[in-house]
């Protein structure tokens, strides 16, 4: 019996929110052998993780969820509270079943949360991804695909298994799958932005990085067949591009107060790391060469990546043409020193192309959001007013 | 009465670097006319031999933070950066550069050249990609990523080497279609061999601190040393300086003449200083006979101290090892690992933490390094804020509240130990 959209969402939102993992240690029953791999944003190559029978586990710090007793001390207060939290969950045991952390070049703050963690978790198998920021080098493929075979040996290790090409490609295809399910979800909301909210949205596809795919595969599935049969709620609002939580995430009560104040969020970057690449990752030939050459060649622009022959902010207006966006919401993540920097050439460039746009900044933590719904409702409101 | 002993290289070092400097910033200031092309690259990993080697001089904007830090200028520069949308937790290093942009390159050196070239040697600092894709966006030029692999392990693999070698190629390639220079790898050697002989030199001068007391304080003198064998290696006149400043020092060692009148304290400093409060910065730790006896700080732009020199029998291939083995590059386990080696092998009593708000790169773990040397090293550590760039965040108060009740308390230790 299917189940509906309704009690798709409630798991998915108690899978998000629950830092106890109880899903892991539910996928563990079934897997008495298998490891779990934490997985710090923004993107990291799954398919490795998959292939070697593991289970990898998006880690986005611990919000609203969990009170910071330990990591005070070992961050300071100028640094983002995803990278404090995140240390909290691994210092108050949340992560005792996680075999191996995952953390990639995405600022200097994960980098050295790695080194952190290699320290502070001597038993944890601790990778760190320096993924190619020259894009367009001879030597980049051969490096990156080079680094995911260490990935692969290392995993081999602590699991007693061995990945094969073989299993490689059919993991690429797996998650070939279930990044499409999430382009169809995206491309639905911004063809139907009333049938179906931006928090909606938001949990089904974070559930992604909870959930053994195969799993959140089959959920999309039959979230896509009920869609369009939802009655869709007609709401005078703006359609906007939501750029800068990449990373740490903003509490669901903010992405649902930025619809109430008047914006439609028809794209944004909150799954980001989940969906990665524009195009399907071939599945002929050699997997990790795939894998490496779909990075360089066929990733979403990013803060948290060199754009190579493309600027980012160009990439930002053709989003906003394509997606028949009014404006651009920067919703960045306070301290988040890589959204921070771009913000400033993405704002010349909007203004020059003549793209309204507005910023505020956020915490995981945060429960007060008067001061962000009251520029959101007057930036909608102007917009509206001049349309 | 006694006499103070006659120094006979007393401000030979200085006044070295100060030549050395001004022919520098004299072909900055007249790159316009003589149409000589410019490079904008950072410290940590510069390739300066090879970007020299293809016709290119070469602007540091760190080294322009610094001395807009210096000079009083930065708080300026980085006020213009911040009205136009930089927010106050960015990098000062990166507003002040904005902040130069802005007001066309009006710097306390004389007015800089803009870029023909941005490399963005990614050694360490992620900040570094987003600093020069902003650049990119002002000037309007080529931007190369010279991306340099992280290291961890015990080593570099042959792939991160590889991956390195081929992007120096590229990077000489895009060069020489702008300045019309061609590669040579004779001339390249030739520049190396120089590097190669002042980074002994500089070794000498580092390892000096060893002796008790240290000649030099490895610190807050070792900025002043470091900078040509950062900024320009590769030629004779380096060579020169590094010889006349070992005069100096190896003079200094011999007369027990070090840094203060009297050497209490020996300490080893992790993290930036705060450039633009440098001298009242250094006077905190003056006031209790403090000097450093090594830093982490002065190996930024090279570990060269831990073994490591360019080889011109390898050109390419010592220079991709150079760049990922600077101190900014290597994982937070490794670097306190150095830090312990420092503690042991300079007999320093204490470390001292110096976090600014600015870098990440530096800071996001320094917490966590304290609590390691405090309590599983035994090590005294103090740890402190401010800031490399930005003259707000200076709070002399706090910071000799801090400092004063530390050596307070490792001065009563000893004394009670005794
Ligand atoms: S929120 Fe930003 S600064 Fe913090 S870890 Fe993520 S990318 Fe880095
Ligand atoms: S973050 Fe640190 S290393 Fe990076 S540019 Fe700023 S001061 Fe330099």
């Amino acid at each position: 019996m299917s189940v509906s959209l309704q009690q798709h969402l409630q798991r998915c939102r108690k899978v998000v929110y629950d830092m106890n993992f109880t899903y892991v240690d539910a996928w563990r029953q079934q897997h008495p052998q298998g490891k779990v791999v934490g997985c710090f944003p923004v993107y990291i190559p799954r398919e490795v993780i998959h292939a070697a029978g593991m289970l990898p586990v998006g880690i986005y710090g611990g919000g609203l969820e969990i009170e910071i007793d330990r990591a005070d001390a070992r961050v300071q207060s100028f640094i983002c509270s995803i990278s404090r939290s995140t240390l909290e969950l691994g210092m108050s045991h949340y992560l005792k079943n996680f075999d191996a952390m995952y953390f990639t070049s995405v600022c200097d703050v994960a980098r050295n949360l790695s080194g952190v963690w290699e320290r502070n978790f001597p038993s944890v198998l601790v990778e760190y991804i320096h993924f190619p920021q020259n894009m367009e080098s001879k030597s980049s493929v051969p490096y990156y695909s080079g680094e995911m075979r260490g990935l692969c040996q290392n995993l081999e290790r602590i699991g007693n298994v061995t990945i094969t090409d073989e299993q490689l490609r059919h993991s690429i295809q797996v998650y070939n799958e279930n990044r499409a399910l999430h382009r169809q979800l995206t491309t639905f909301k911004q063809e139907n932005p009333g049938k179906l909210d931006a928090s909606e949205l938001y949990l089904l596809q974070r559930a992604g990085a909870c959930l053994p795919v195969e799993e959140h595969t089959a959920m999309l599935r039959e979230v896509l067949d009920e869609l369009p049969r939802r009655e869709g709620k007609r709401r005078d609002r703006i359609r906007v591009v939501l750029e800068g939580a990449f990373c740490e995430q903003p509490p669901l009560e903010l992405i649902e107060i930025i619809e109430e104040a008047g914006c439609d969020i028809v794209a944004s970057d909150f799954a980001l790391g989940l969906m990665w690449f524009l195009e399907d990752v071939p599945v002929q030939g050699n997997p990790l060469e795939n894998l490496a050459r779909s990075y360089l060649t066929q990733s979403d622009y990013s803060s948290v990546r060199h754009y190579g022959l493309k600027r980012r902010d160009y990439s930002l207006v053709e989003k906003v043409r394509r997606v028949k966006a009014d404006g651009v919401l920067f919703c960045i993540a306070k301290f988040c020193e890589p959204a921070l920097i771009d913000y400033v050439t993405h704002k010349n460039t909007l203004e020059r192309e003549g793209i309204p746009l507005v910023n505020f900044e956020f915490e995981e933590k945060m429960g007060v959001f008067e001061n962000i719904r009251m520029q959101v409702e007057t930036f909608a409101e102007s917009i509206l007013l001049f349309a | 009465m006694e006499q103070k002993p006659t120094l006979k290289y007393k401000n030979l070092a200085m006044n070295t670097q100060r030549d050395l400097l001004a022919t520098w910033y004299g072909k900055l200031a007249t790159a316009e006319e003589t149409k000589l092309p410019i490079a904008y690259m950072l410290v940590p990993g510069s390739v300066s031999e090879l970007v020299r080697l293809m016709g290119f001089e070469i602007v540091f904007p760190e080294i322009n933070a610094l001395q807009c830090g210096m000079k009083k200028t930065a708080g300026k520069m980085i006020l213009k950066a911040e009205d136009l949308g930089y927010s106050s937790d960015v990098c000062g290093y990166v507003k002040n550069e904005v902040g130069l942009f802005l007001t066309d390159r009006e710097s306390p050196t004389g007015k800089l050249p803009a870029p023909d070239l941005l490399v963005c040697n990614y050694v360490g600092c992620t900040t570094f990609v987003k600093w020069f894709e902003a650049l990119a966006s002002y000037y309007e030029v080529p931007l190369f990523m010279l991306d340099a692999p992280y290291i961890r392990g015990d080593g570099i693999t042959l792939h991160q080497r590889d991956y390195f070698v081929q992007q120096l190629r590229d990077l000489a390639d895009l060069c020489g279609s702008i300045s019309g220079a061609k590669y040579d790898e004779d001339k390249l050697k030739e520049m190396l061999r120089y590097s190669k002989e002042a980074e002994d030199l500089w070794v000498k001068i580092l390892h000096s601190a060893k002796h008790v007391p240290t000649p030099i304080d490895s610190y807050f003198e070792a900025v002043f040393f470091m900078s040509p064998v950062f900024l320009m290696r590769g030629m004779p006149e380096t060579v020169e300086f590094y010889k006349n400043a070992w005069l100096e020092v190896e003079e200094r060692m011999q007369l027990g003449i070090g840094p203060l009148p009297e050497e209490k304290v020996r300490a080893v400093i992790e993290g930036p200083p705060a450039w633009p409060h440098f001298r009242a910065f250094w006077d905190l730790f003056k006031k209790w006979g403090v000097v450093s006896v090594a830093s982490t700080y002065s190996k930024v732009g090279g570990l060269f101290d831990l073994g490591f020199r360019h080889d011109p029998d390898h050109p390419l291939e010592s220079i991709a090892e150079y760049c990922m083995g600077c101190y900014t590059n290597i994982s937070l386990p490794k670097r306190a690992k150095l830090l312990k080696q420092y503690l042991e092998e300079y007999s320093a009593d204490c470390l001292v933490i110096h976090s600014v708000k600015s870098c990440r790169s530096f800071s996001m773990g320094q917490a966590d390094m304290r609590e390691y040397f405090m309590h599983e090293v035994n090590v005294p550590t103090l740890q402190i804020e401010s800031d490399l760039a930005d003259p707000r965040y200076f709070q002399r108060a706090q910071l000799m509240n801090r400092i004063d009740a530390f050596f307070e308390s490792l001065e009563h230790r000893r004394l009670t130990a005794v």
